[in-house]
Order: C-alpha cells, then sequence, then structure tokens
C-alpha cells in the first residue's frame, strides 16, 4: 500500500480515538455559553478558541468527530447490507429479476442527483439525526449494489462454484458461502469511499440547515453558524472545515489505496 | 442500422419510465409531511374554516393516490379526482401547480431562477475545465514526478475539501482581503468568479485526475509512436494526438457532471446568495414549508439532471466508435 494510504489510515484513527474519548478529552462542556467570552482567539483556555455564544471550539470539534462518524458508520453499514443483498440477487439469478433491479431500479437511485434526493426527502421528512441517517441510506445503497452485482456475475462463473452445485449445494448456498466471499473485496473500497461521502453529505445538510438540529456540535452546523462572522473571525470557521476535509480526505486516501492495492494491474505499475 | 434504432429507442423509452418514476416519488413525497401542509402553513391559530378554504384551493381536500386504505373502510378506489392524477395532469399542460405562499404559478417562479443556476454551473465547468486540461496533462507526461505528485494531491484535497469550506475561504482572501470581489450577489459581471471557482473546485478535481490517466493511457498506443517516428515534437504529439483521443472519456464525465453541478450549486447559491434555483428552494420552499414549490424545484433539477446524462450517454456512444460500430 501507498503512503497516502497510511496518512489516510492514521488519521481515520486519530478521528476514532477522538470520537470515542471525547468526553475525556474535551476540556470544557460543549454547550455551555459564556457571551463575554465570544470569539477569542485560540489561547491556553481554549485551544481553538471561542464561537459567537462564546463556547469552547475545540471541544465542539471532539463531539463533533462522534456524530460525523455515527452518521457515517451507521449509513455505511445500513446502505452496504442493502446494497450488497440487493445486487448480489440481481447478479445471481439474472434474467427478469437483473433486468428489473439492475436495468430499472438502480438507474432510478442513479437518476437522482444523490444530494438533492436527501434533501428532498429531509425537507418532507423533517430534520433529524435518525432521518438524516435513512435519507442518507436511501441515496447511498445503489453504489454497493452496483458492484456487487458486477461481482456476483464474475464469480459465480468460477469452478467451484459449479463444484459446489455439483456437490448438491443449494442456491442460497452458494450465493452466501461461496459467490460472496469472493466477491467482496472491491466493497471495502466502496465501504471506505462511502464513509468519506456519508461524513461530507452530513455536514452538508448540517450545513443548509437540514440536518442535525442545533445546537448539537455537528462540524456542518458549526461552520453555518461561523459563516456569517467569517470575514472578522475566521478561525470560527477554519477549525471544523479543517475536520471535516482531513477526515473526508483520510478516508478518500484510504478508499484510492485499497483500490489500487486490490487491482493487480495497478500493483504491478 | 436497425440494432441502433433499437438501441435508441430502448434509451429514450428507460429514460421517460426513469421520469415518470422520478415524478411519481416526488408527487407523492409530500404526504410524508408530519401533520398537513396547511395547519404547517397557516399557524395553529387557523380556524377549520381557513384550513379547509387553503385545502380546497390547493386541492388538497381530495385523496392523494388512485385507491386508499382506511381501517374503518378498507380499501377504497377514488378514481381520477386524486392528487396523483391531478399533478400529473397538470404537469402535461405544463402547470407545477400554485405556490401554498405566494399563489403565484411554481413554473414563473422555478424560470426566473433558473437562467442564474444554470449560468453558474456552465461558468464552473469551464473553470474546471480550464484548470484540469493543462493539469493533468502536465501530470500524466510527467507520470510518478513531482509535477504529477503535487497535481494528484491537488486533486484529492479539490475532491476532499467540502464546497462550505472552499467558498468562505475564497471571500474571506479575495473578496474581503483583496477587495477584488463582492463577498455575495451578482451585481457585477465579475461577481460569478469565486462562486464559479467554489462550485468547479470539485470537478476540476475529478478531471484532472481523469485526464491525467487518460494521457498516460493514451500515450503507450501505437499512434502515438507512429507520431514520434514521423518526426513530430512532444508538444505535437501530445496536444494533437493524445489529447484529442484521450477527451473522449473527459467528454462524457462533463455531461454526467453537469447534473451534479446543477443540484450541487444549492451549497454555492447559499455561500454567496446566488439568486438561483437551489436558493429559491432552500429559502421559498423548505425554510416556508412552501411544499409545492419545493415539489416543482426537485422535479425540474431532477429532469435536468436525468436529460443531461441520457444525452451525454447518447453522444458518448457516437463518439466513440469502438460503441458505435459494436
Amino acid at each position: 500500500m501507498n503512503r497516502l494510504t497510511y496518512i489516510g489510515l492514521a488519521i481515520a484513527g486519530l478521528v476514532i480515538f477522538v470520537a470515542i474519548f471525547a468526553p475525556f478529552l474535551a476540556t470544557h462542556d460543549v454547550n455551555s455559553q459564556n457571551l463575554a467570552l465570544r470569539f477569542d482567539l485560540p489561547s491556553r483556555a481554549h485551544w481553538f478558541g471561542t464561537d459567537g455564544l462564546g463556547r469552547d471550539i475545540f471541544s465542539r470539534v471532539l463531539y463533533g468527530a462522534r456524530i460525523s462518524l455515527q452518521v457515517g458508520i451507521s449509513v455505511v453499514a445500513i446502505s452496504g447490507l442493502i446494497g450488497i443483498i440487493i445486487g448480489a440477487i440481481a447478479g445471481f439469478y439474472g434474467g427478469w429479476v437483473d433486468r428489473f433491479l439492475s436495468g430499472y431500479l438502480f438507474n432510478v437511485f442513479l437518476a437522482f442527483p444523490g444530494l438533492l434526493l436527501a434533501i428532498a426527502l429531509v425537507a418532507f421528512l423533517g430534520a433529524g439525526l435518525g432521518k438524516l441517517i435513512l435519507a442518507l441510506c436511501i441515496i447511498g445503497w445503489v453504489g454497493y449494489a452496483r458492484v456487487m452485482r458486477g461481482q456476483v456475475l464474475k464469480v459465480r462463473e468460477y469452478d467451484f462454484v459449479m463444484a459446489a452445485r455439483a456437490l448438491g449445494a443449494g442456491n442460497m448456498r452458494i450465493l452466501f458461502s461461496h459467490i460472496m466471499p469472493n466477491a467482496i473485496q472491491p466493497l471495502i473500497v466502496q465501504a471506505s469511499l462511502g464513509m468519506a461521502g456519508a461524513v461530507l453529505s452530513e455536514a452538508s445538510l448540517s450545513f443548509l440547515g437540514l440536518g442535525i438540529p442545533p445546537p448539537a456540535p455537528s462540524w456542518g452546523t458549526m461552520i453555518e453558524e461561523a459563516r456569517q462572522y467569517f470575514s472578522i473571525t475566521p478561525h470560527v470557521l477554519a477549525f471544523p472545515g479543517m475536520a471535516i476535509a482531513l477526515t473526508v480526505l483520510a478516508f478518500n486516501f484510504i478508499g484510492d489505496g485499497l483500490r489500487a492495492y486490490l487491482d493487480p494491474k495497478q500493483r504491478t505499475r | 442500422m436497425k440494432h441502433k434504432l433499437l438501441n435508441l429507442a430502448r434509451q429514450i423509452g428507460l429514460m421517460i419510465l426513469v421520469i415518470w418514476t422520478v415524478v411519481s416519488l416526488v408527487t407523492l413525497l409530500i404526504e410524508l409531511v408530519p401533520g398537513s401542509p396547511a395547519s404547517t402553513i397557516l399557524g395553529e391559530t387557523a380556524t377549520a374554516e381557513q384550513i379547509a378554504n387553503f385545502n380546497q384551493k390547493h386541492g388538497l381536500d381530495r385523496p392523494a393516490f388512485f385507491f386508499s386504505y382506511d381501517e374503518a373502510e378498507g380499501f377504497a378506489w377514488n378514481g381520477t379526482n386524486n392528487r396523483y392524477f391531478e399533478y400529473w395532469s397538470g404537469l402535461i399542460r405544463g402547470d407545477l401547480g400554485t405556490s401554498f405562499r405566494t399563489d403565484r404559478p411554481v413554473l414563473d417562479m422555478i424560470l426566473e431562477r433558473y437562467p442564474a443556476t444554470i449560468k453558474l454551473a456552465l461558468a464552473a465547468m469551464l473553470v474546471a475545465v480550464g484548470i484540469a486540461i493543462p493539469l493533468g496533462v502536465l501530470a500524466g507526461t510527467n507520470k510518478n514526478g513531482l509535477i504529477d505528485n503535487a497535481a494528484s494531491f491537488i486533486a484529492l484535497l479539490g475532491i476532499s475539501l467540502p464546497t462550505f469550506v472552499i467558498g468562505p475561504f475564497l471571500v474571506y482572501v479575495f473578496a474581503v482581503n483583496l477587495g477584488w470581489f463582492s463577498p455575495t450577489g451578482s451585481l457585477y459581471p465579475e461577481d460569478i468568479i469565486l462562486p464559479a471557482v467554489t462550485l468547479g473546485a470539485a470537478l476540476s478535481a475529478i478531471l484532472t485526475r481523469l485526464v491525467r490517466s487518460s494521457v498516460i493511457e493514451e500515450l503507450g498506443e501505437d499512434y502515438v509512436r507512429t507520431a514520434r517516428a514521423k518526426g513530430l515534437n512532444e508538444r505535437r504529439v501530445v496536444y494533437k494526438h493524445v489529447l484529442k483521443n484521450g477527451l473522449i472519456p473527459v467528454v462524457t464525465v462533463l455531461g454526467l457532471q453537469l447534473g451534479v453541478l446543477l443540484a450541487g450549486a444549492i451549497i454555492t447559491e447559499k455561500i454567496f446568495s446566488w439568486q438561483g434555483l437551489g436558493l429559491l428552494l432552500l429559502d421559498d420552499g423548505i425554510a416556508k414549508r412552501d411544499y409545492r414549490l419545493v415539489q416543482g424545484c426537485v422535479l425540474v433539477i431532477s429532469v435536468t439532471y436525468i436529460f443531461a446524462n441520457t444525452l451525454t450517454d447518447l453522444v458518448y456512444r457516437w463518439l466513440d466508435p469502438r460503441i458505435r460500430l459494436s
């Protein structure tokens, strides 16, 4: 694996560590306001300074990692599972099942610009963590399904599948214990890139006021709140901005590195 | 020829099917609204009569779909007297309904704002291509060199940095500190530059990577060796031969990304208070709970996206003889 992958892994590890241990690492209460301390510059008392309500930005950025990862992991797990199952069914059964799933259903979901569909869903459903995750799963599953379908189409032609069939294994057994374990590799790349996408989408929706409502310290919400004062106090926006960029960059690095690692054509180059 | 026509027909058939589904979904999304649109718009103090009037005016007093299910009455067939049918028949006449808030036709409100969004998306595309082609060619012709690594890093950064971080940063540097542009709005022609760079940043990153890999691939082809053997200088080889063939996938991605730009413009428009469709959707639609307007905006953006994608696919097939003739 290349150097960028290791950098990605290190940053992602740090973000996960911070998210788990946020209560121990935070120096202040995330929601305690002190208007006398508005827009304080970074100092020993407030490492990243304070925001427009005098809240400690460092502590809020730490807790923001929790929200980002919570959304990211939930979305990747749920949409990944749904996508893998639907993709595997499409690839394995072929025929009209595949024509309906990959020819029609996948196309419908790919036809919507992802962010717009999420915005529309949240606009009608209302904001909130659960609804946000639901909306991102609805736009996310099809990516996994497409990759899985392609993989299953390839793997089901291998000799060991025929051997399993000759030994009398049923469809479900062939699909779940023979084909899927051998088809799953590229899904890891998809999951890593999906994680970056989910973190970015959560921040985008929160920035638009359609994600997790304040005062929860979502990075997107922090940026939206900081935006109006940005010209006088750039640090209020800079820290959550850097947190998002680094997290997304880390998962993109990992995804890219894994793709190159898993692709023998690229590895030998 | 027959095969080609059949393929075109299949493509257009699929597009119509997808548009039908998208419209249906958007039409039915309004049913997800917690409570009733009337009570959210008129407020808690509204009388029963006011609510009834509102519902009647906007057709909300009728059933949602052809059939409905009620625990007391079971399944009921509603015939064509339903909101789904009505929305569709309006659409066919080019009527997207009336705004819940302003009582203006939604289509008029959208048409007023759409040109600004299209202008922004096209400008962003121009910025992206302007950055990506030279940077991608430089990276591809210096594979694994310093320039290549730097370009790859910049490209990844462009993909990872969200619009709402790049935008305010550009405003801070170029509008607040240097005073070259207005921080928001579109008073002067040059005011499009910052929003266009913000919106085009991610696309330019994607395109740079694409141009790079395309150039690397084409440089290994036989015709490049022939061109070099003819004695052409490297510049001519790259810009006249390699780039011409290498741009085919770029054109495809560009087409597919037009829709992404139109949708992604929502965030950029919010940052720069750019009076386009995205801001209409956010400020007048979602914030004021004007669900009819939200439906219209989502529909128009989605249908544009679908059209752009189908058109790109057709152009791509036509551009690449390997696919055209297969």
